[in-house]
């Protein structure tokens, strides 16, 4: 029995695959997803062999689903449907990415979930250009923790350090740990991050003032530095003297 | 209408070439008629070049001065207006002339009055015909290709939500095809002439059925129109592509979708059309939206010129489109 999860925001969407999917022998639907979110989270507890991913959706479109769902284990076969995406579709052909056009056919339907298979890392590149290309960044950061893909939205970043060689994701509630670099991440979110120390990205708008405080240098010596002060944690982040720039314009 | 009798742009260096080119055609007649040789003919297109050129040149100056106001007041009151103007130039050239050199100048005035009527009438005329001639062609084929679209996005999406309900709710399906049948009888037709709003509104609302199909209860669209005009007069097409871009940019990204609020009312004379919708900072590129927005513009100053006026705004998280089109019934 090949199992499957189809995320679609539309509701009759989902309907016509559901009908299509209980034609086709030997194929059950073991999740239903309303956006990319709810696919990985689902997923992870369904263990799904293929995702049946809409690319417009809300919260997490299919494209960033995608490529969060490499951290699942397995990891499951993709197929993307869309109505209309003429940029998407162009790529998928390029790199034999399975896609299905909305309105789906059945024989298209059990042609491409037969043959289906999971992502190559190369496609899983080309799916991160596409995303780009789009000017669509990624919604949520995925980290795999203990077997499980958890997804922290961009949104609720309140900073991130780089240590070592990985980078620790601050929200509210708790630190995460990811393997990314520091550089590609301020690349990729400079809109709503900026950078306050060599090691440190900060969300704009959690910045709520900048404080004078005295703290000890490496060699034992007092000195006081520019440290900003964040909504909703304790925690100060040093400011270096190359960015103190950004406190006056503030 | 009023298309069919505008004065063309007395600004623009091409009108002024023709103008140039047919005072002096005329001039260049006027002394084969009056020469008895050659050297009769160059001498006399001399004499009537020194008195014509001047008069034009300055005219030009004259109507690039007026032309703001020439276009304000009404088609008649225009041409009146550019009588009055040529009259007066050429009293001054003639007068000037008399001035500076006595000799060969005529004093009476009646003559190059009367002339200067009958060339400006000419000049006039042509223009007139010209309008007639070209101008309803361009516009229309300005018109179809402005036509506006609706995004194949949307009508595959359709398509899949009639399949989906076919066999469980046929007669929803009937209605979903019915309806979209209308929208492209409309989409698809080749009537550009204005229609009454209350047919364009019926149209928005057979469309939105079918986005009610789609996304159900996500999509809630809120009708502030107790104070619109029904029978008034809009160009085909002007609101629905902005529903369509309100459900596409505000509904569709919004996970629990949201509200369209869609207001219509007069004021002084005018129809004011508002479409709000919820506006998300994540979903900026709206390259599309542009397009669409653009087109629309386009359309207004066609039919309405500088009396209709389209803006987009954003305000307290509402994406805002405004309309402002003159009332006609």
């Amino acid at each position: 029995m090949l199992k499957i999860l189809i995320a679609d925001d539309e509701t009759p969407a989902r309907n016509r695959l559901r009908e299509l999917i209980s034609d086709i022998a030997d194929v059950e639907i073991v999740a239903e997803a309303k956006n990319g979110k709810e696919a990985i989270d689902l997923a992870f507890d369904t263990k799904p062999d293929c995702l049946l991913l809409d690319i417009r959706m809300p919260v997490m479109d299919g494209i960033e689903a995608a490529q969060h769902a490499q951290k699942l284990d397995p990891k499951p076969h993709i197929i993307f449907t869309t109505a209309f995406d003429v940029y998407a579709i162009k790529a998928f052909d390029l790199n034999a990415i399975d896609y299905l056009l909305k309105p789906i056919r059945q024989e298209r339907l059990q042609t491409a979930i037969n043959k289906a298979h999971a992502l190559q890392p190369a496609q899983h590149k080309i799916l991160q250009a596409l995303q780009i290309a789009q000017q669509k960044n990624r919604s949520h950061i995925s980290i795999h923790e203990r077997g499980r893909v958890l997804l922290v939205p961009i949104t609720q970043i309140i900073y991130l350090r780089a240590e070592l060689k990985y980078v620790t994701i601050r929200t509210i509630e708790r630190e995460y740990l990811i393997e990314e670099s520091l550089t590609q991440l301020e690349i990729e979110f400079a809109a709503q991050f900026i950078r306050l120390h060599r090691n440190c990205l900060v969300a704009q708008n959690c910045i709520v003032g900048y404080e004078k405080r005295a703290t000890k240098n490496a060699s034992g010596q007092t000195e006081t530095t520019w440290v900003a002060l964040l909504k909703g944690v304790s925690d100060v982040i040093a400011v270096s003297r190359r960015q103190q720039h950004l406190i006056r314009r503030t | 209408m009023r298309k069919n009798s505008r004065l063309p742009n007395l600004r623009n260096l091409g009108i002024h070439l023709r103008i140039l080119i047919i005072v002096n055609l005329l001039t260049v007649m006027a002394a084969i008629l009056l020469s008895k040789d050659l050297s009769d003919f160059i001498a006399l297109l001399a004499q009537l070049s020194a008195l014509v050129q001047p008069i034009i040149l300055l005219s030009f100056l004259g109507l690039y001065v007026l032309y703001p106001l020439i276009v304000k007041v009404q088609y008649a009151f225009g041409i009146a207006l550019i009588f009055l103007l040529e009259l007066l130039i050429t009293i001054l050239i003639f007068n000037l002339m008399h001035y500076f050199f006595t000799s060969d100048v005529a004093t009476d005035l009646v003559r190059p009055s009367l002339l200067t009527i009958l060339v400006t009438g000419i000049v006039l005329y042509y223009f007139y015909m010209q309008q007639r001639a070209y101008s309803p062609a361009i516009a229309e084929a300005r018109l179809q290709a402005l036509q506006a679209r609706i995004r194949p996005h949307f009508l595959f999406n359709s398509i899949n939500a009639v399949l989906s309900v076919i066999r469980s709710q046929p007669k929803l399906a009937e209605t979903a095809l019915e309806d979209m049948a209308d929208l492209f009888r409309v989409l698809m037709s080749e009537n550009r002439d204005l229609v009454p709003l209350s047919q364009e509104l019926a149209l928005c609302r057979q469309y939105l059925a079918l986005e009610k199909l789609r996304l159900d209860e996500r999509l809630n669209i809120i009708w502030a129109i107790e104070n619109m005009p029904p029978n008034a007069l809009i160009p085909p097409l002007i609101l629905q592509p902005l529903i369509e871009n309100a459900v596409y940019h505000g509904i569709e990204p919004m996970p629990n979708g949201g509200d369209i609020i869609v207001t219509i009312y007069t004021r002084s004379k005018e129809i004011h059309i508002t479409i709000s919708n919820p506006f998300t900072a994540q979903n900026q590129h709206h390259s599309g939206n542009k397009m669409a927005l653009k087109n629309i513009k386009e359309r207004l100053i066609l039919h309405f010129d500088l009396e209709a006026m389209l803006k987009a705004e954003v305000k307290d998280n509402q994406y805002i489109v405004h309309i402002r089109l003159p009332l006609h019934a």
